[in-house]
């Protein structure tokens, strides 16, 4: 086309349940521009083709977590998926291993209780004065859970992750991961606390290594490392409490 | 109708609604406190902000030099009580962040580092490398979750403020999830809906800011303030418009015309030896006449200037600017470490806003704003860059606590009475879904309110344009009860939403224009090419906006002076 654009089919997911039983999937034609990200076509689609398909989107810049979704089965970042990456077809579906809402919007109530189960805040003996200014924490220190401090929330981890698949039960990588940072910084003294959750059933120790989560994140905060780094810590710590002053379980 | 009874609602998730609610909670852990947001708390755009918070931290700086800056940056706009009072709360406020656990860039000795940002005397910007809402949202909303008091309302959409015997009693709002009208009864509401740039057609805001705070106030009567001002981020990439920080500039960055001068050092721009860490609306300026005088750049989308970083090195860009690499490379295809980013300037952010006082409150009884939909008047009629997130938590806080303390004293509220009004406003509201019969589309109208938007309210204005843009926004306002709406499901209707949305850009983008063609003068980000100087004889005064459904009406708000007197504004 003479503005530069190349006609895309897109296959997107429908699904309303008030009127149907399964989802089904419509076909739209999109004429794509060159920089063109995913979520630029379902837009598109929104705005000029079908004002009934539903998503969920707002800063598009990759850091409002809010437009994860399955492209062509994977689970992506729409808004900084590029289309270039993609053939004349491209099927755009709901985040997998979710309850779907509608159309392309996920149900994340499930995840909002996991994520407040692992207490994500600073968690002190004595909570520390404003009078009593910053604490000092070093760059060394701040190094040391700044990745996992990343996470934007967008799900896709829950989307790759084989364990939440077969047992939506689990924890699963972001929460995990943010627990995780909690107890590896250098403020924070909830770490025995977390741990205590962690050793529970249907966390940490139901991941089963494949590394899904950390390939799929978008901001690379790499939770498979945050899950062995926290096994290892609660054992560690729970070995610890043993030597100190016996084993202080719940 | 489904009632939720508290003491305190709070609508909006954002820096300024979040830190309101932990204000609220933690002065008294028996408040019950509602928090709605149309979105997940951590999608609110605060999310967004890269650059950082200001508050003095070091020695060489003082409360002072801090409220001179933001005084002077706001072209004598700003209320100076609030401005003094906000100085002196800020190095607080981003101390308990950091208390909660936001994870503040730092010094080689541990102590938080600073970082310098337009117009301001040194370096007191904190950061978290560049995604500094980002980690200060998502800090707030970790920490929120502790409080057993604050109920969480996600997902909900704030349709109308509920009046009883002249003062707010609730919040009307609908339940995406499932398509309910719902009420919020309360005797104290807090708006803290964010900014409203979606009125304009290339902005750094999401699609979520709508302005839905400022419209509901106004049309309950409570004037907007300041309108007029919007500001320009000069360095927004062109076509999506997505920002890179002034962090990049206060790294060391410079901007460069086509033929790769620094303009900004090389032609008098009023900057003076701050160059590229000149305020926001005259560096806007500056790009925009650099463009006209041919020295910009052309591009598929239109024409830009150039940010180049590359004499910073890869390792700092790695370490301070790691979010500009990645923005640059992904949304314009370009390696900041290699080649200077293309940027032209870019609706960023509201001046203006519901009009309160030092507490957040407004005229009417029960209603408190803050954050950016909010004008407490400390920016004026220019924002420094780095005082908004900041604002919104020395102001959230604050009027967290008042609006809380007038719930204790204002008693209960009439549920028969708030049920009824609700019942009169179900029609209006389920009526929209649906309704096929309709000449345009959302898209089709927002797209000719943006241009218009865009046309008259630019960088630069003159009566002529303004007056079109006037007129053109009142001729399309018709058109709102034409829109055809083709989704009739209950669940998840994301069009009666927008179209929600859009009426609420109607209103805000009414008083813009409105505002900007009555100030007859050029005062910080309203420059205007027909009155290009200051005029303090006639126009030192903040300008109000009521509604009204003829045609809105215009008042003027003295500006509270202080120790700081109007003086030319160069640097
Ligand atoms: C790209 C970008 C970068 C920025 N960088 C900086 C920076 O470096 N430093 C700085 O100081 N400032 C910066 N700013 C400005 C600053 O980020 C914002 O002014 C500030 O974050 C606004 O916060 P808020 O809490 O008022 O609103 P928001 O964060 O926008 O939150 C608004 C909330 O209201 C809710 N809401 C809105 N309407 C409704 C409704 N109808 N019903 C229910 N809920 C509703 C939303 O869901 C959301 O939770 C930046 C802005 C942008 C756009």
């Amino acid at each position: 086309m003479a503005d530069g654009s190349k006609t895309k089919t897109f296959i997107v997911t429908r699904f309303d349940p008030d009127r149907h039983e399964a989802p089904t999937t419509e076909t739209y034609e999109v004429p794509v521009r060159e920089r063109w990200k995913v979520l630029d076509a379902l837009n598109y689609i929104k705005d000029e083709l079908d004002p009934t398909l539903s998503h969920r989107w707002s800063c598009r810049m990759a850091v409002c977590g809010s437009c994860g979704m399955n492209v062509n089965g994977e689970p992506k970042l729409t808004c900084k998926t590029s289309l270039a990456e993609y053939g004349d077809t491209v099927r755009v579906e709901p985040l997998a291993n979710f309850p779907v809402v509608r159309d392309l919007v996920v149900e994340l109530d499930g995840f909002m209780d996991k994520f407040r189960a692992v207490k994500p805040w600073i968690i002190k003996a004595k909570e520390r004065a404003v009078e009593e200014g910053p604490h000092r924490q070093s760059p060394e220190e701040l190094e040391v859970f700044r990745q996992f401090s990343m996470c934007i929330n967008c799900m896709l981890c829950y989307a790759a992750c084989p364990v939440v698949a077969n047992e939506p039960e689990f924890l699963g990588p972001a929460a995990i991961a943010l627990g995780h940072r909690y107890n590896e910084d250098s403020r924070d003294e909830g770490a025995r606390e977390r741990n205590r959750i962690f050793r529970g059933e249907g966390t940490i120790f139901s991941c089963s290594y494949a590394n899904e989560c950390s390939e799929v994140c978008p901001k690379h905060v790499d939770p498979a490392a945050a899950i062995n780094q926290a096994k290892f810590r609660a054992v560690l710590d729970w070995a610890a409490s043993f030597v100190t002053s016996g084993p202080r379980e719940e | 109708m489904e009632i939720f009874r508290h003491d305190l609602v709070v609508v909006g998730g954002g820096g300024a609604g979040l830190r309101a609610a932990i204000a609220a909670a933690e002065s008294d852990p028996a408040a019950r406190i509602a928090l709605v947001s149309k979105v997940y708390p951590m999608r609110s755009h605060t999310v967004s902000a890269e650059g950082g918070a200001a508050a003095v931290a070091r020695p060489d700086d003082s409360f002072e030099q801090h409220a001179y800056d933001t005084v002077k940056g706001s072209d004598f706009l700003a209320d100076q009580d609030v401005v003094e009072y906000f100085v002196h709360e800020a190095p607080g406020e981003l101390t308990r962040l950091e208390h909660w656990g936001c994870p503040w860039s730092r010094n080689e000795d541990g102590t938080v580092a600073t970082r310098a940002f337009g117009g301001m005397a040194t370096k007191r910007t904190w950061f978290a490398a560049d995604k500094v809402g980002f980690h200060m949202l998502h800090t707030l909303f970790q920490h929120s979750l502790r409080f057993e008091g604050i109920v969480r309302y996600d997902e909900y959409f704030a349709v109308k403020l509920l009046v009883e015997e002249g003062r707010v009693q609730g919040v009307l709002a609908l339940d995406v999830r499932t398509g309910e009208l719902v009420v919020f009864a309360a005797p104290s509401t807090l708006l803290c809906t964010g900014g409203a740039g979606k009125a304009f057609p290339f902005t750094t805001n999401g699609n979520i800011k709508t302005g839905d705070g400022m419209a509901l106030a106004y049309r309950a009567g409570v004037p907007l303030k300041d309108m007029e001002f919007v500001q320009y981020h000069p360095t927004g990439l062109p076509g999506t418009g997505i920002l890179i920080t002034e962090a990049a500039r206060g790294e060391g960055g410079y901007l460069r015309n086509a033929d790769g001068e620094r303009f900004l050092v090389t032609r008098d721009y009023g900057v003076g030896t701050k160059a590229e860490l000149g305020p926001r609306d005259m560096i806007s300026r500056a790009i925009i006449l650099e463009i006209e005088a041919g020295r910009g750049v052309q591009g598929e989308d239109g024409e830009y200037v150039l940010l180049d970083l590359t004499h910073l090195g890869e390792e700092k860009i790695n370490t301070r600017l790691p979010f500009v690499r990645e923005l640059a490379l992904t949304y314009a295809g370009v390696d900041p470490v290699r080649e200077p980013i293309p940027i032209r300037p870019v609706v960023h952010y509201m001046m203006g806003g519901i009009d309160v006082n030092i507490d957040g409150a407004t005229d009417l009884p029960g209603l408190y704003a803050a954050g950016e939909a909010a004008c407490v008047s400390l920016n004026g009629a220019n924002r420094l860059g780095s005082n908004s997130l900041t604002e919104c938590m020395v102001f959230g806080a604050r009027s967290g606590l008042a609006a809380l303390r007038f719930a204790r004293e204002a008693g209960g509220v009439d549920e028969a009475r708030l049920r009824a009004r609700a019942e009169e406003s179900r029609e209006g509201v389920e009526s929209r879904r649906g309704r096929k019969a309709g000449t345009v589309r959302i898209s089709e109208l927002r797209r000719r309110l943006n241009a218009t938007m865009e046309k008259g309210c630019g960088v630069y204005r003159d009566e002529e344009r303004m007056q079109e843009t006037v007129a053109t926004i009142a001729e399309l306002r018709p058109l709102l009860s034409e829109i055809a709406l083709e989704d009739d499901s209950r669940v998840f209707n994301t069009e009666v939403v927008a179209a929600l949305e859009l009426e609420n850009l109607f209103d805000v983008a009414e008083a813009v224009a409105g505002a900007a063609l009555a100030r007859k003068e050029s005062r910080g980000a309203h420059a205007r090419r027909d009155y290009p100087n200051r005029d303090d004889q006639n126009y030192l005064h903040h300008s109000l906006v009521y509604h009204d459904p003829s045609r809105p009406r215009l008042a003027t708000k003295p500006v509270a002076l202080g120790r700081f007197q109007p003086e030319e504004r160069k640097y």
